[in-house]
């Protein structure tokens, strides 16, 4: 792994560069897959574009935490943290539209 | 006594005070924006069908910022490791790069915003609608009084459903030319600004607020770029923990993009 | 024999060769007034100003409370005494010095949201945590003392705008603590918009501090002070800090988003065809109320337990020291409190079982309510437990917490039949909720909080409070407590509704003789009987007051560990000096020794060098 670890041992600075750089092109053609997508005609109105764009989305937060953030080599602490917090905050989405969403049948709404 | 591992990692947790401070901040934005997006998700779906509109942004301004963004990501982290091999040069170069790169976010979002400020739909007395970007307002211009003339540049509509969805191929072909408009003939007018519907409010907030954190991201690193750079000198180790934990924070910031970008630029 | 302030020599972190920084305070360096006083980064100066400010506050909620109890037994007649004086501060709503209905709802929301965001919480959480969980884990401070400063700074401002909204024109907020839309929206008047930026500081302050507190625990413990080695108060601390940080920031976003309908004219949280006043709201529409009642419980539910687990905290470090025995069941205390902070956040819906959810999220939200009451009762029960066989000292903060331990259980009995829908529904918005809540908070947390003031004075100040009075103190609080609020679970029962700026007068057998269920006689007199409960509470009160500050200078001098305790915060001099401890202290055993077969003393400290002779025997059971 060409990382940064968390001793002092100097890592060759041109080698991180070309990490980022390789980061920074897939970040390019996520987008631009992205993009492709929502302009594109697939499926009966936005639902199914919106779960693709969605999940590459998904996949860029994943090189961006990963690697710019060196969440990938980070300690166990933080990924408890993180592991709690997006519990929550699936709960909080999760829960919180299935509320609103299971009315009882005969409910009226628009 | 002095406060322990504010360099130095604490062995059984393996980091430094800072790191798990940031970290656990991070922890409580991600809850912030997912307050937001929850609340963007129940609008959306809440909406009734062909209420919620398409096409409204730029998807070329919004593909420029995600770049630049990604781009401040990179140069932020690169000044980060200029910092770990002790090349401060490097370092300053890379944080100039990421504050240009901020500033050129913001302002390109500024522009974007003034655009949205700009654009009126003006509801007509013969019950259409004008829909189009300000040019000029008579000096005599009072709604009220009803005196006066407003010019846009757009076009005018039978159907307010019409000015939904602007990637329609309905929308696409519509002609924008020169309207002048008589105030008598206003029923009632407003900008697309965040109490034009619910999507333009949750815009303008989402992006607003990630805005701030962009300015306010901006400062710090301006502040160790600048006037903080003092601490290299005394505690360049500590130093490069601050540019790790405040290159986090941009990271994050950058992250959040990565989701508005798409959910509102894109679908 | 007060031990005097001396100046330690700096302890030097043994691995680090960097430079010495220069942070703020240096030991040598003399400070001067702001810098000690106002802008001070030391935790225990911040953890006395977010105390004394919370008491202050507290202390005007409760008096907002008795305008409001007077106007529910007497509406519509002027206020004695005070009338006048709320007539010229506040103009036309205190016309005549009675409470119209607007001010008596702009005093229900005060109250409610003076009482939890500026009182308790800052007392429970900010205060006694600050000054003790550092002391506690064998810290020199919180991990980050400048944003300590930064917290109760941004609390400060908070509480400003707060008191400052009561001044405007059109008066403070009207929708209660919850600010529900499409009303908090739709009053007039610009009290909503404070409140708004005011909880925008306040939660700013809480999150801050939760950083704090979770980075200081986790990083600053000093050695020895293994996780199972933490005195419970430390470990309810961690929890709360933790509820705070996740929960809260949903709230400021729905703060923002109400801010912006309140200011920018958006309809977040505003349906389509909201007719105001019989005429459409001029307004974008499609929006929804729901969405913020949702944001708000999520905070709302698990903000009880921030209430809650620092008390519990308190009562049991007191409980220990005051028994001379281990706590029952340490690690059932620890892994309650966890289970509790947890599941906390997938409750919240209980408080909106009313609004049509669907059976089978409704009955979700039931099921782990039901579920979250079991670690509440156990920590109860270990706390009850934990009396037995003890060698009971009463003495103040003892007979505090001794009085926390049923007022709690009733408070939180009566809370299961509100988490079971089927009678949730009869009860949702009567005074039995405000009779269920007040139990937990009123003579639950706040009975703990006094507990700890009485405890933790002594290392405050070095000097103990009055006796005498601490228990005139308690037994006043604990008889006018209950005569306040038991009523009120009967006049729930019968129908009174809560926010009733009348009183319920309108719905009462004398006003509608013959509607069915109208309020009878007896439940409309209880308001009465209320009211004087409540003025002689409000009386009980002054000998704490005096006490508290009577006794900074004249109270009986003690050393620095007169409850004999074992944690760490006893084992440095008093009061603490900046940086707290000379030398790094060394734990080597549990946090509660006391009376361990084989020793001299009935308490070990926790730091105290192993001795040849005597063999530490392990903790009692678990």
């Amino acid at each position: 792994m060409i990382y940064m670890s968390e001793s002092d041992k100097p890592v060759s600075l041109q080698n991180y560069i070309r990490l980022c750089a390789v980061v920074f092109l897939v970040i390019v053609c996520t987008t631009s897959a992205m993009i492709a997508t929502s302009f594109s005609h697939l499926g009966e109105g936005w639902m199914l574009k919106v779960g693709i764009i969605l999940a590459i989305a998904v996949v860029n937060a994943f090189l961006v935490a990963g690697y710019l953030m060196h969440l990938l080599t980070e300690k166990k602490l933080i990924y408890t943290v993180l592991g709690f917090t997006v519990f929550f905050f699936i709960g909080l989405m999760g829960l919180t539209v299935w509320a609103t969403n299971g009315f009882p049948p005969g409910t009226v709404s628009h | 006594m002095e406060i322990p591992y504010t360099v130095q990692n604490r062995p059984d947790t393996g980091i430094y005070n800072a790191k798990l401070g940031v970290w656990l901040f991070l922890a409580s934005e991600v809850m912030l924006f997912g307050g937001l997006f929850s609340a963007y998700v129940l609008l959306r779906v809440g909406a009734a069908p062909g209420d919620w509109p398409h096409g409204w942004l730029n998807v070329t301004l919004g593909t420029v910022n995600t770049l630049l963004l990604a781009l401040s990501a990179i140069t932020t982290l690169l000044a980060w490791a200029a910092c770990k091999v002790r090349d401060f040069g490097k370092f300053k170069f890379f944080h100039a790069c990421t504050i240009l790169l901020a500033l050129t976010f913001l302002g390109i979002k500024s522009y974007e915003y003034r655009d949205k400020l700009l654009h009126y739909e003006v509801q007509l007395t013969n019950g259409k609608f004008a829909d189009g970007h300000f040019i000029a307002e008579s000096k005599d211009f009072d709604l009220a009084k009803k005196t006066g003339t407003f010019t846009l540049h757009g076009h005018i509509v039978e159907d307010r459903q019409e000015l939904m969805d602007l990637r329609s191929p309905e929308a696409q072909a519509a002609k924008h030319e020169v309207i002048t408009i008589a105030a008598t003939d206003i029923k009632k007018m407003g900008n697309y600004g965040p109490a034009h519907n619910t999507f333009t409010a949750i815009y303008f907030t989402l992006t607003g607020l990630h805005a701030l954190h962009i300015l306010g991201g901006t400062l710090v690193i301006f502040y160790f770029w600048g006037p903080g750079r003092r601490m290299w000198k005394t505690d360049p180790e500590r130093f490069t923990n601050r540019i790790e934990v405040s290159g986090l924070f941009w990271h994050f910031v950058d992250l959040v993009w990565i989701f508005l970008f798409p959910v509102l630029y894109l679908t | 024999m007060q031990a005097n302030v001396q100046e330690f020599p700096p302890y030097r972190e043994a691995l680090a060769p960097h430079a010495h920084n220069d942070h703020g305070q240096h030991e040598h360096h003399e400070l001067n007034f702001w810098q000690k006083y106002i802008f001070s980064t030391d935790h225990k100066v911040i953890g006395i100003q977010y105390g004394l400010m919370s008491l202050s506050f507290m202390l005007f909620g409760f008096f907002l409370m008795l305008l409001m109890r007077w106007q529910i037994a007497h509406p519509g007649v002027p206020v004695p005494v005070f009338g006048p004086l709320l007539e010229k501060i506040l103009g036309q709503p205190a016309a005549h010095g009675a409470i119209s209905p607007d001010l008596y709802n702009s005093f229900g929301a005060m109250h409610g949201t003076i009482m939890v965001f500026l009182g308790v919480v800052p007392l429970a959480f900010a205060a006694f945590g600050n000054y003790v969980t550092p002391l506690m884990i064998g810290a020199p401070d919180m991990a980050f003392p400048k944003l300590n400063m930064a917290s109760f700074h941004s609390f400060f401002l908070g509480g400003v705008v707060m008191l400052v909204s009561f001044f405007i024109p059109g008066g403070a907020a009207q929708a209660g603590w919850t600010s529900y839309s499409p009303l908090a929206t739709t009053i007039p008047t610009h009290g909503q918009a404070f409140w708004l930026v005011g909880m925008v500081l306040l939660i700013t302050s809480s999150l801050l501090g939760a950083v704090n507190f979770i980075a200081t625990i986790i990083q600053l413990r000093a050695p020895g002070m293994t996780w199972m080695r933490m005195p419970f108060f430390v470990w309810a601390q961690f929890v709360t800090a933790f509820i705070l940080l996740l929960a809260f920031p949903p709230l400021e976003a729905a703060g923002v988003l109400q801010l912006m309908d309140n200011v920018a004219g958006t309809s977040f949280f505003l349906p389509t065809g909201l007719a105001i006043g019989g005429q459409i709201a001029d307004r974008s529409g499609g929006g929804s109320p729901l969405l913020w009642q949702h944001l708000f419980w999520f905070l709302g539910h698990p903000e009880v337990y921030v209430l809650i687990l620092p008390a519990m905290g308190i009562v049991a470090e007191v409980i220990a020291n005051n028994t001379r025995k281990p706590l029952w069941g340490y690690k059932s205390l620890v892994y309650s409190a966890l289970f509790v902070g947890f599941l906390s956040f997938i409750v919240w819906a209980h408080h909106m079982y009313l609004t049509g959810m669907g059976q089978k999220i409704a009955t979700f939200f039931q099921t782990t309510t039901m579920i979250i009451s079991i670690p509440s009762v156990i920590i109860l029960t270990c706390l009850f437990l934990s009396l037995w066989g003890g060698s009971i000292r009463f003495n103040t903060p003892m007979l505090f917490a001794l009085g926390f331990l049923p007022m709690f259980g009733i408070g939180g009995l009566t809370g299961l039949p509100l988490g079971l829908a089927a009678s949730d529904l009869y009860l949702h918005d009567t005074y039995y909720i405000i009779a269920h809540f007040h139990y937990v908070v009123a003579p639950g947390t706040i009975f703990a909080l006094f507990a700890g003031v009485y405890f933790w004075f002594p290392k405050i100040t070095g000097r103990k409070m009055n006796e005498f009075w601490g228990r005139v103190h308690f037994w006043c609080s604990f008889t006018f407590m209950n005569l306040v609020f038991m009523p009120m679970f009967a006049q729930g029962i019968k129908g009174m509704l809560r926010r009733m700026s009348d009183g319920a007068v309108n719905y009462s057998a004398a006003r509608v003789p013959g509607a069915i269920d109208a309020l009878p006689g007896s439940v409309m007199q209880l308001n009465g009987w209320i009211l004087w409960a409540a003025i002689a509470l409000g009386i009980a009160q002054i000998p704490f007051i005096i006490n508290l500050f009577w006794s900074i200078s004249h109270g009986e001098p003690v050393d620095s560990n007169p409850w004999q305790a074992t944690t760490l915060d006893w084992q440095t001099p008093t009061p603490p000096p900046h940086g707290n401890f000379a030398h790094e202290p060394v734990t080597v055993r549990g946090p509660y020794e006391y009376s361990a077969p084989g020793h001299a003393a009935d308490f070990t400290p926790q730091d105290e060098a192993e001795s040849s002779s005597a063999p530490i025997t392990p903790t009692a059971h678990h």
